[in-house]
């Protein structure tokens, strides 16, 4: 196996945040005695990426994801722990280190407002020392891939929100970056123009052979890209691994749904696994993973079964249920 | 040493800076409209050629009236070419955290908000152009032709006090990384820098005290000095230039080091 591209180790971060009372009272005394606490975004986080992965990087809002990520480009200093990308240590921002990586935040813009996206890519290249040649030939290509045209003509405050998030991705890759740290790259934008983007950093890694971290609320967007995942919670590594792996781990079960010949009473279902669902001809059972195979076979000699499909309950519920069971 | 693309680091370095200049000059001629009214702001020093001229206190201070028409319109002149607004966009950055994208690409954050004003500058010439000549329209007296030679150390001069403005900006802008309200200390300079910069009146009139407390200060060499240099006045030109480049060596490294110490606390409090 190949030297990973990202390491961190024991990697932690706390913030010190004023603690204020609501009121005037709490205000009085906020002023004459500030009171400050520690707030740990991140714990001991251990994980290493090989070059070319995609990873998915999921977690509830304040997991520690976007701190995270802000150390591993550098931009936040971390309170313990080492991190390593590329060969360097990230809150260097040595130009060696910057010309390798990038990061887009779905929320935040780095493209001239009020000037057409081509102003800012010019901009892009110069800084990054891309020959203006050279800098042409990268345009035209991810222009292609992302399928933007006269749109980098265009003032970015015309654009659409897809398209200028694609502009944005333009921008941030236009240096051909090994490591691509991504915020919610597809926040805000319709299904259509999510695949899009999707299909377009399925389509960079492969040519290029870039490693991907990708946080995002839309699973549609992990399922699609990640092979493998880390989960993140309370500032803490919950799971490392594919998300099959994740799945068994959070549902220890699995749906079964039958659409039978003939209606059966409720009871005739009792003893295969947990009701969830009894309509008429539609019957849906959950069953524990081990007695899957035992319990099918049964339900098939007993009962004449028009169609049977077995499932995972979709991750993002899984996931949920996780994050509300531990608060 | 060439760079990982090949380009020597001169060349890149104009590259850098033309692409910067341009696209900011691009962006500042969106905003014509507001950029003439800012022009029209800086009229101070042609009210107070009008609150001089009516008065007798020119006369009391040993000044020749045309001569301290010519000044005050060099005074307008500087300072609409150095006017600096560094610390309300840095502020805003900083607190909205804009500034992070910035910080992740291989350029000095700084480099662009300079290009910025430099840009705004260019686009202010034909507003203050027209202002000139409305000025000259109303009194042809005040009509002066400096030399080549004065011209051209005057407009030195003033990009010269530009510097050194945005040197001064960007101390107090870096305490934006400790204080959400930086501006408010930019309000504070302003009343210096009217007063002891030669603004609102000529040194000369100022009581002796007064005057020495002005000159151990870098707001005369901010108006005053490339005014009178404009204004054809006779003035020590060595001796200007060199306060001018000592307040810079001394406000450079200042700035830097708050730049190092201010990035690192931003880094450590979130970016």
């Amino acid at each position: 196996m190949s030297q990973p591209i990202v390491h961190a180790e024991g990697l932690s971060k706390s913030f010190r945040v004023a603690d204020k009372q609501p009121g005037l009272a709490g205000t009085m005394r906020h002023l004459l005695r500030r009171s400050y606490r520690e707030v740990e975004a991140v714990r001991d986080l251990r994980f290493a990426i090989q070059p070319g992965e995609i990873v998915g990087f999921l977690g509830p809002n304040g997991a520690g994801k976007t701190t995270t990520l802000k150390m591993l480009s550098g931009l936040i200093h971390p309170s313990a722990g080492r991190v390593e990308v590329a060969g360097c240590l990230p809150q260097r921002r040595q130009e060696r280190f910057l010309q390798q990586i990038t990061l887009v935040m779905g929320n935040r813009q780095q493209l001239i407002w009020d000037l057409p996206p081509l102003d800012s890519l010019r901009v892009n290249a110069a800084v990054y020392g891309i020959d203006p040649t050279e800098a042409k030939r990268r345009i035209h290509e991810l222009a292609e891939m992302l399928e933007l045209g006269e749109e980098l003509q265009r003032p970015v405050r015309k654009l659409s929100l897809g398209q200028r998030m694609k502009a944005e991705l333009l921008a941030a890759l236009l240096h051909q970056p090994s490591v691509l740290f991504l915020d919610e790259p597809t926040l805000g934008l319709d299904v259509n123009a999510q695949a899009r983007v999707r299909d377009f950093l399925a389509d960079y890694n492969r040519r290029t052979g870039a490693t991907v971290l990708l946080t995002s609320h839309y699973m549609g967007d992990i399922t699609a890209l990640c092979e493998r995942v880390l989960l993140i919670h309370q500032g803490r590594l919950f799971h490392d691994g594919s998300l099959d792996a994740l799945t068994s781990r959070l549902a220890p079960c699995r749906e079964v749904r039958l659409e039978l010949r003939q209606v059966h009473p409720r009871e005739a279902f009792e003893g295969f696994g947990t009701i969830e669902v009894h309509q008429g001809h539609q019957v849906r059972l959950v069953i524990p993973r081990e007695q899957l195979t035992q319990q099918v076979g049964l339900l098939l000699s007993r009962f004449e079964v028009v169609d049977l499909e077995v499932s995972d309950p979709p991750i993002e519920e899984l996931i949920g249920g996780l994050f509300r069971q531990q608060g | 040493m060439a760079h990982r693309n090949g380009l020597k680091p001169v060349e890149r370095a104009l590259r850098i800076a033309a692409a910067l200049l341009s696209s900011q000059y691009a962006y500042m001629l969106e905003y014509r409209a507001e950029i003439a009214l800012w022009a029209l702001s800086g009229v101070l020093p042609l009210i107070m050629l009008a609150v001089w001229q009516g008065s007798a206190g020119a006369a009391a201070a040993g000044l020749n009236p045309q001569g301290l028409g010519r000044y005050f319109l060099a005074a307008f002149v500087v300072r609409q070419f150095s006017v600096v607004w560094l610390i309300h966009v840095f502020e805003e950055d900083a607190l909205q955290g804009k500034l992070s994208p910035q910080l992740l690409q291989p350029l000095q954050p700084l480099w662009r908000y300079l290009a910025a004003h430099v840009a705004e500058q260019a686009t202010r010439v034909p507003f203050v152009a027209l202002m000139l000549a409305a000025v000259l329209v109303l009194k042809p007296g005040l009509l002066w032709l400096p030399s080549a030679g004065q011209l051209l150390l005057g407009i030195v001069a003033i990009q010269a006090a530009f510097v050194l403005r945005f040197l001064l900006q960007t101390l107090v802008a870096m305490l934006c990384f400790w204080s959400e309200r930086a501006a408010a200390l930019d309000r504070l300079l302003l009343i210096p820098y009217l007063f002891l910069s030669g603004l609102v009146a000529p040194l000369e009139s100022f009581p002796p005290a007064v005057r020495r407390l002005a000159e151990c200060t870098p707001f005369p060499a901010m108006v005053s000095f490339p005014a009178k240099l404009l204004a054809g006045e006779s003035v020590d030109v060595a001796g200007g230039f060199l306060n001018l480049a000592l307040w810079c060596a001394v406000l450079f490294p200042l700035s830097r080091l708050l730049w190092q110490a201010g990035v690192r606390r931003y880094s450590a409090m979130g970016a």
